[in-house]
């Protein structure tokens, strides 16, 4: 018998098994995932092998340069309401924020006073003693702007994809800043046309940084805990540092930790510090002035001498 | 069969690109959603264990190439998953409603583990104790997706499942 309903549709019914084509059917399942995976396998073992200029990483950028049109694309349709819900943000925290801020600057307008005739003064000095610096920020330094492309899908990476690479004069290990002027983190990785930034809440990266107001040097890394504050590692007890205190990048190398930033570039502000009678350091806790969830654009400062500071 | 190609292409591209641009970019206590998980786990479900598996592999390695990251590692990942998910749907969770829901909260713990495993193979460092604490949210937020973008796939790849009933004879 032949039913006909127009405009209904019903499930196909299941086909009868037959012992030999299941059997194909999971050989063939099997050959299909086992091919896969060896491919997946074979392509991370040449990947990870190969140097940066071979041919995995040549089709990485190649599908990247693809990708980096759709995903501007969606960056600029998102934008708009990324920046409403951080206006809404913000905005609850206006008040007290206009109140801080007002008391800083009358603070800062002092220090600005102070510190241009301070800086006269070390000009004429260094003039003076014809004194030689290495390369200074951000007087010896271009920067290129580039807006971020990718964000990391894992709670643990701490990277994003920004839409500059080595066309543009971006290299490894170049320091990258927010619109603002504040330390973000660096390049880890370029391809012709996006690099990759590893920020500073990255596990592996740390920074050799300095108290601005007390001279204070030691490393700064990300802390543990839930809202991973960063800790100012291996500064001796009897060393002093305040509240308050502008944390900047020192310029230098400590022992063997830590990478080449030029020096002065802003990080955060120290929080607060502990020491236990057992420690031969103190625990100081640095709030960053980059708030690392809502990057969209970020610079990336290229030396303007063909020379690059050296470790 | 190339028309599921297609759009399965098409959805996979569309899903790596909100996923690194957008998806990723927005945290919620802590855990982010994975759109690209959520995507996969529909299509496997409806297409089954092999189109799951290859499916998998090019979502993985728009990923990769995305992100910068290092290429064959989300391949890998996510055609396991593609492939388990499938699988699932063959078996166990065919005709079930809640198999969508089911295969993404299972997916979504054993793809946060199998990542941390490799990257730690890798030599990257990895942070056991932040990813756990991410992990309740991060089911949270995909279970909230998988609704929405199941019931897209489905609609995407219906005319493969269903025959008009002209042509199906009974007795």
């Amino acid at each position: 018998m032949r039913l006909a309903a127009l405009g209904s549709t019903v499930q196909r019914a299941a086909s009868p098994a037959h012992p030999s084509s299941r059997s194909a059917g999971v050989l063939r399942r099997r050959l299909v995932v086992g091919a896969l995976v060896v491919v997946s396998i074979a392509m991370l073992t040449v990947y990870f092998r190969e140097a940066d200029s071979g041919p995995m990483h040549s089709i990485q950028g190649a599908v990247a340069s693809v990708l980096r049109p759709f995903q501007v694309g969606a960056e600029r349709v998102a934008r708009p309401f990324r920046d409403a819900y951080g206006w809404s943000a913000d905005l609850v925290h206006a008040r007290s924020e206009n109140e801080k801020l007002r008391k800083d600057l009358r603070l800062l307008r002092l220090q600005a006073i102070q510190n241009q005739s301070a800086a006269q003064e070390n000009a004429d000095l260094r003039k003076a003693l014809t004194y030689i610096s290495g390369a200074t920020f951000p007087r010896d330094y271009d920067g290129i702007v580039a807006s971020v492309t990718s964000y990391a899908t894992g709670e643990w990476e701490q990277s994003l994809v920004i839409s500059a690479g080595r066309g543009n004069g971006v290299s490894v290990d170049d320091p990258v800043l927010s619109t603002d002027g504040y330390l973000v983190g660096q390049v880890t990785k370029v391809t012709r046309s996006s690099s990759e930034v590893t920020l500073l809440t990255d596990s592996t990266s740390s920074v050799t940084a300095r108290d601005a107001t007390t001279g204070t040097i030691g490393v700064l890394e990300v802390g543990e805990g839930p809202d991973r504050p960063f800790e100012l590692n291996r500064v001796p007890k009897e060393k002093i540092v305040r509240k308050g205190d502008m944390v900047v990048t020192a310029g230098r190398r400590f022992s063997r930790l830590g990478s080449m930033f030029p020096r002065g570039i802003p990080i955060g502000s120290v929080k607060g510090h502990t020491q236990s009678d057992i420690e031969n350091f103190q625990q100081i806790q640095v709030d960053p002035f980059v708030d690392f969830s809502s990057l969209d654009t970020l610079v990336v400062l290229v030396p303007k001498e063909p020379q690059r500071p050296g470790p | 069969m190339t028309a599921d190609v297609l759009k399965a292409a098409i959805a996979f591209f569309v899903a790596v690109v909100l996923q690194a641009t957008i998806v990723s970019s927005i945290t919620v206590a802590g855990g982010k959603a994975d759109l690209v998980l959520v995507t996969l786990a529909a299509v496997a479900l409806l297409r089954g264990s092999i189109f799951g598996a290859v499916a998998g592999f090019y979502a993985g390695f728009l990923l990769d190439a995305a992100n910068l990251d290092t290429l064959g590692v989300s391949s890998l990942l996510l055609s396991l998953a593609g492939y388990w998910i499938g699988r699932y749907g063959e078996t166990t969770g065919r005709d079930r409603a809640h198999a969508p829901l089911v295969s993404i909260a299972v997916v979504t713990v054993l793809y946060a583990f199998a990542s941390i495993a490799l990257h730690a193979m890798l030599g990257e460092s990895v942070s056991v104790q932040g990813a756990l604490r991410s992990l309740p949210a991060q089911i949270l937020l995909n279970l909230l997706l998988t609704v929405p973008v199941y019931a897209l796939m489905r609609r995407m790849f219906a005319s493969g499942q269903r025959l008009p009933v002209k042509d199906v004879e009974f007795g």
